[in-house]
């Protein structure tokens, strides 16, 4: 194995470990602000990481900067879309979860 | 097939197995916000599933479509915010 092919390797297993992490949090936690919290960081880095792969394993040059620009959009734009999203479920009064609510 | 394409396919397969599972909470979340958030997942998956398979088979050109997709990504998850609000004071 070529140290490409390690690089493109790890990073890939990274990006696929982290977005299993965020479906995951998707899937179990209790309430809106756990989901998003959960999404929102894990998703961003498993994208990070896997556009990372993409820019390594594409041939050097246009496609490589494209690679790049969108890792950096999507590491400043899906945290900012999360941000929007739970502020406006906040204002729409969505009460967040507590653990006095299970107790009867 | 080389090592990376193989790597690459794989990667994609997985992204698509949880973009698929997050389906769930699209169909089950019991608020709206909650189905926004799950959308805004599938849509990251799908933008990073369109890069990986672009690489993967040698079509630079995916990028292009990548990258449109991730604006039109972000642009969803702004305009229901901003629209599911009174006033619209997100951000």
């Amino acid at each position: 194995m070529t140290p490409r092919e390690i690089a493109v390797l790890l990073l890939a297993a990274g990006g696929v470990f982290f977005a299993v992490v965020a479906v995951v949090g998707l899937v179990r936690l209790p309430d809106l602000y756990t989901r998003a919290h959960s999404t929102s960081k894990s998703e961003t880095l498993g994208a990070v990481l896997a556009l990372g792969a993409v820019a390594l394993s594409v041939d050097l040059g246009l496609s490589t900067i494209k690679a790049v620009l969108l890792l950096v959009f999507m590491f400043i734009t899906n945290p900012t879309a999360a941000h929007a999203i739970t502020r406006a479920a906040a204002e729409q009064g969505i009460e967040p979860w507590t653990t006095d609510e299970e107790e009867p | 097939m080389t090592l990376i394409e193989t790597i690459l396919f794989g990667a994609a397969a997985a992204f698509v197995v949880t973009s698929l599972v997050g389906v769930y909470r699209v169909v089950q979340g019991p608020t709206m916000p909650d189905r926004v958030i799950a959308i805004n997942v599938i849509g990251s998956n799908v933008v990073i599933v369109i890069a990986v398979l672009g690489a993967a088979i040698g079509e630079p050109g995916a990028l292009d479509i990548a990258l449109v997709y991730a604006l039109l990504n972000f642009l969803l998850s702004i305009a229901v915010s901003k629209f599911s609000v009174e006033r619209g004071g997100v951000l």
